[in-house]
């Protein structure tokens, strides 16, 4: 991968974290939308052992919708006065916006996955053990990489035309299923849950990675051809 | 509409091979009733459900058959030096069979675990992966009915139905590491590995290769359809090029 | 494929900068262009006339390469559209009814930007803030603040700062008031003086013909009258 093109990914993730940072929509949109899901979810399952049971799953449930409001939000700022048609009549190169994107991308989520943490040991009573702090922050970071490319390939997709957000989470829920279950594991594992070994999520993270390196030279690969019209 | 004297000529999807391929599958699936409803025997476990396993078994073949072919004509068509938009055509019709045989794997299936489980639907790994490669492909066939040039859809196509292939894989792995740390006391048992005798194990054959056969009848004229209807807009194209071009009336032309 | 310091061949130069023959393109099956014929050369300023669905921002589209050309003969900048457009992307700029803007960034942050995007220095991005009018106070306020023809004057400068050499504006005096047509005319002018092409598609034909060296009339997707 030449310089160039890492340094014009850069470049292209700094804009957007530069825009969320002046607009605030994340944090003052997604962020109490994914809060209010963490909420609700204690409505459906009642509060008491069953939801500090399901914490680590509940917080990737919360993680997952609210990662298709970050990606409509990423290339919603792309189409609104036609910067990405103006991009690809440049020709600026595709992997270079693919991976800006997804940067941009997972540094956000990241953001929203430590909230959500945090507040699933004020709602739902969990308590992150010393032992597995190494484990839960990997698993963090892999699971994010790993949503991030997934939601920038499909997310260029549906922003190709109108009529098609709504596309988005069809394409995009079946494939997170690797990411959901093994950042659910991984997180279980980190905290304890159900009196699980630290050691046992250490897989998870395995699969975690693997998904997030075959999603995102995959999804360079192909964004390219899936944002050209 | 009346026909051009080029339109006359007769367009169908069929020829003399597809309707010989159409009767000989159309024998085979009566042999297929024949064994699995009244010659094979009832499984000593399952009764007469057991017969649901010889339209089961075919379809999910099926499935995955026209799901390959999807995934094989999606390269050819982007990796090929022509770019041939007759895999474009194969490869969609391919995805078409497939959902909709996906869609009678599930309802049988869940139709079977009734009967032979008492649930319909059990979170076993296999169940669970199909699924989930059911929502994939529907979604594929969602994006192939997007806007943009032939070319540009079928190119867009192409790389939906690749991407399918690096992420089934992982979506069937995770799926299966999931379940195999829920090993609880499973009713499972009785899979689908009954004990199958002779007459059993042909029946089933006679499926696969009934079920396989009505596919290629299937391909070739759901392909063929869909190279007509791009047939049909090329034609429309000249006519709305000729009627377009009067829009500058008499007065302009080629001035 | 992309880098923006290639300079073009001297035969490349030489050659007009569009030049379509019976060029047919296709909006979901609808020919958009029905054959048309039209040839731009180096550093001319043509107005491209016509009614509401004539076909006038399909054929900047496609000049653009963003609408494919279905048949016909089509070269840009002496690049054939059909074959590999790579080296041609970024020496084209296409300005249509939106600007392509970040609302949120300031002038200077846009002009930053696709500075990066495309390998120009400051140097560069302070002669386009000057040459739009757009230096001193200006360039530090968001582009969501800015008035509409301060905005279409940013969507330009942006144009200059890309090194873009043919220019295709859709419609860039919409939604303009008269000063802001004024001083887009002049910033047209300017561009044009430094070797840039200009293709526009207008509605206020007054006004462009005054900018144009040349009009050709568009109807049914096709040249109905040239002059």
């Amino acid at each position: 991968m030449s310089p160039g093109r890492i340094r014009l990914a850069r470049r292209l993730a700094a804009k957007d974290l530069l825009i969320e940072r002046r607009s605030r929509v994340l944090v003052n949109q997604v962020l109490p939308f994914s809060g209010l899901v963490m909420v609700v979810f204690a409505f459906a399952l009642g509060t008491g052992g069953v939801l500090e049971r399901a914490a680590p799953g509940l917080v990737w449930l919360a993680v997952l919708f609210s990662s298709l409001s970050t990606v409509q939000r990423s290339f919603g700022l792309e189409t609104a006065d036609g910067a990405m048609e103006s991009l690809r009549v440049a020709g600026v190169d595709p992997i270079a916006l693919f991976l800006g994107k997804a940067a941009a991308l997972a540094i956000e989520l990241l953001v929203l996955v430590t909230v959500l943490l945090g507040l699933a040991v004020v709602l739902y009573g969990t308590e992150p053990r010393a032992e597995g702090i190494v484990l839960l922050v990997t698993t963090a970071i892999s699971a994010t990489l790993g949503l991030a490319a997934l939601g920038t390939i499909y997310g260029g997709l549906a922003a190709g035309g109108s009529g098609r957000e709504t596309l988005l989470p069809l394409l995009v829920l079946p494939v997170a299923a690797p990411v959901l279950i093994g950042a659910t594991r991984g997180v279980e594992a980190a905290l304890g849950t159900d009196r699980t070994a630290v050691s046992e999520g250490w897989p998870w993270v395995g699969l975690l990675l693997v998904f997030a390196v075959a999603i995102g030279v995959g999804g360079a690969l192909a964004f390219g051809t899936l944002i050209e019209d | 509409m009346t026909p051009s004297p080029q339109t006359s000529t007769r367009r169908a999807t069929g020829t003399r091979a597809t309707r010989v391929l159409g009767i000989v599958t159309l024998v085979m699936l009566g042999w297929l009733g024949l064994f699995g409803l009244v010659l094979s025997p009832a499984d000593v476990d399952q009764g007469d459900a057991v017969r649901i396993m010889y339209v089961h078994v075919p379809t999910v073949w099926l499935a995955y058959l026209a799901f390959i072919v999807t995934a094989v004509c999606s390269a050819l068509y982007l990796f090929g030096k022509r770019h041939s938009l007759g895999f474009d055509r194969v490869a969609g019709a391919s995805a078409e069979i497939g959902v909709v045989f996906m869609a009678l794997t599930l309802i049988s299936g869940s139709l079977w675990g009734r009967i032979t489980w008492g649930v319909y639907w059990q979170w076993d790994a296999r169940l669970t992966t199909t699924a989930l490669l059911f929502v994939t492909y529907i979604g594929y066939l969602a994006v192939r009915g997007l806007d943009g040039t032939r070319e540009r859809r079928a190119r867009r196509s192409a790389v939906i139905g690749l991407l399918a292939v690096v992420e089934i894989p992982l979506v069937h792995w995770s799926v299966r590491l999931w379940r195999s740390l829920h090993q609880e006391a499973t009713i499972l048992d009785t899979d689908l590995d009954v004990d199958i005798d002779g007459l059993m194990l042909f029946s089933l054959f006679v499926g696969v290769v009934a079920f396989t056969l009505l596919f290629v009848w299937l391909l070739l004229h759901r392909s063929r359809t869909i190279a007509l209807d791009d047939l049909l807009a090329d034609r429309g194209i000249d006519r709305a090029i000729a009627e377009r071009r009067a829009e500058v009336g008499p007065s302009g032309g080629s001035s | 494929m992309s880098d923006p310091a290639t300079n073009p061949t001297p035969a490349d130069r030489s050659a007009p900068a569009v030049d379509l023959r019976g060029v047919i393109a296709l909006l979901g099956g609808f020919p958009a262009l029905s054959g048309i014929d039209l040839r731009v050369e180096r550093g001319e300023i043509v107005l491209v006339a016509g009614p509401n669905g004539a076909g006038k921002s399909t054929l900047l589209n496609v000049c653009a390469g963003l609408v494919p050309v279905a048949r016909g003969h089509a070269e840009v900048l002496g690049t054939d559209l059909r074959g590999d457009r790579g080296a041609l992307r970024h020496r084209i700029g296409l300005l249509g009814h939106r600007n392509g803007l970040y609302a949120d960034l300031t002038v200077a942050e846009n002009l930053a930007f696709w500075a990066d995007m495309v390998g120009a220095n400051e140097a560069e991005i302070a002669a386009a803030l000057t040459s739009a009018g757009l230096d001193g106070r200006l360039s530090s306020v968001r582009v969501s603040a800015l008035s509409a023809g301060q905005r279409r004057r940013t969507a330009l400068a942006v144009l200059l700062v890309r090194r873009a050499e043919l220019w295709l504006l859709d419609e860039p005096h919409a939604g303009l008031d008269p000063s802001g047509r004024d001083e887009l005319d002049d910033l047209i002018r300017l561009a044009v003086a430094s070797g840039v092409t200009v293709i526009l598609a207008s509605h206020d034909l007054e006004r462009s013909r005054a900018l144009a060296g040349r009009e050709i009339a568009v109807k049914g997707g096709t040249v109905s009258e040239a002059a």
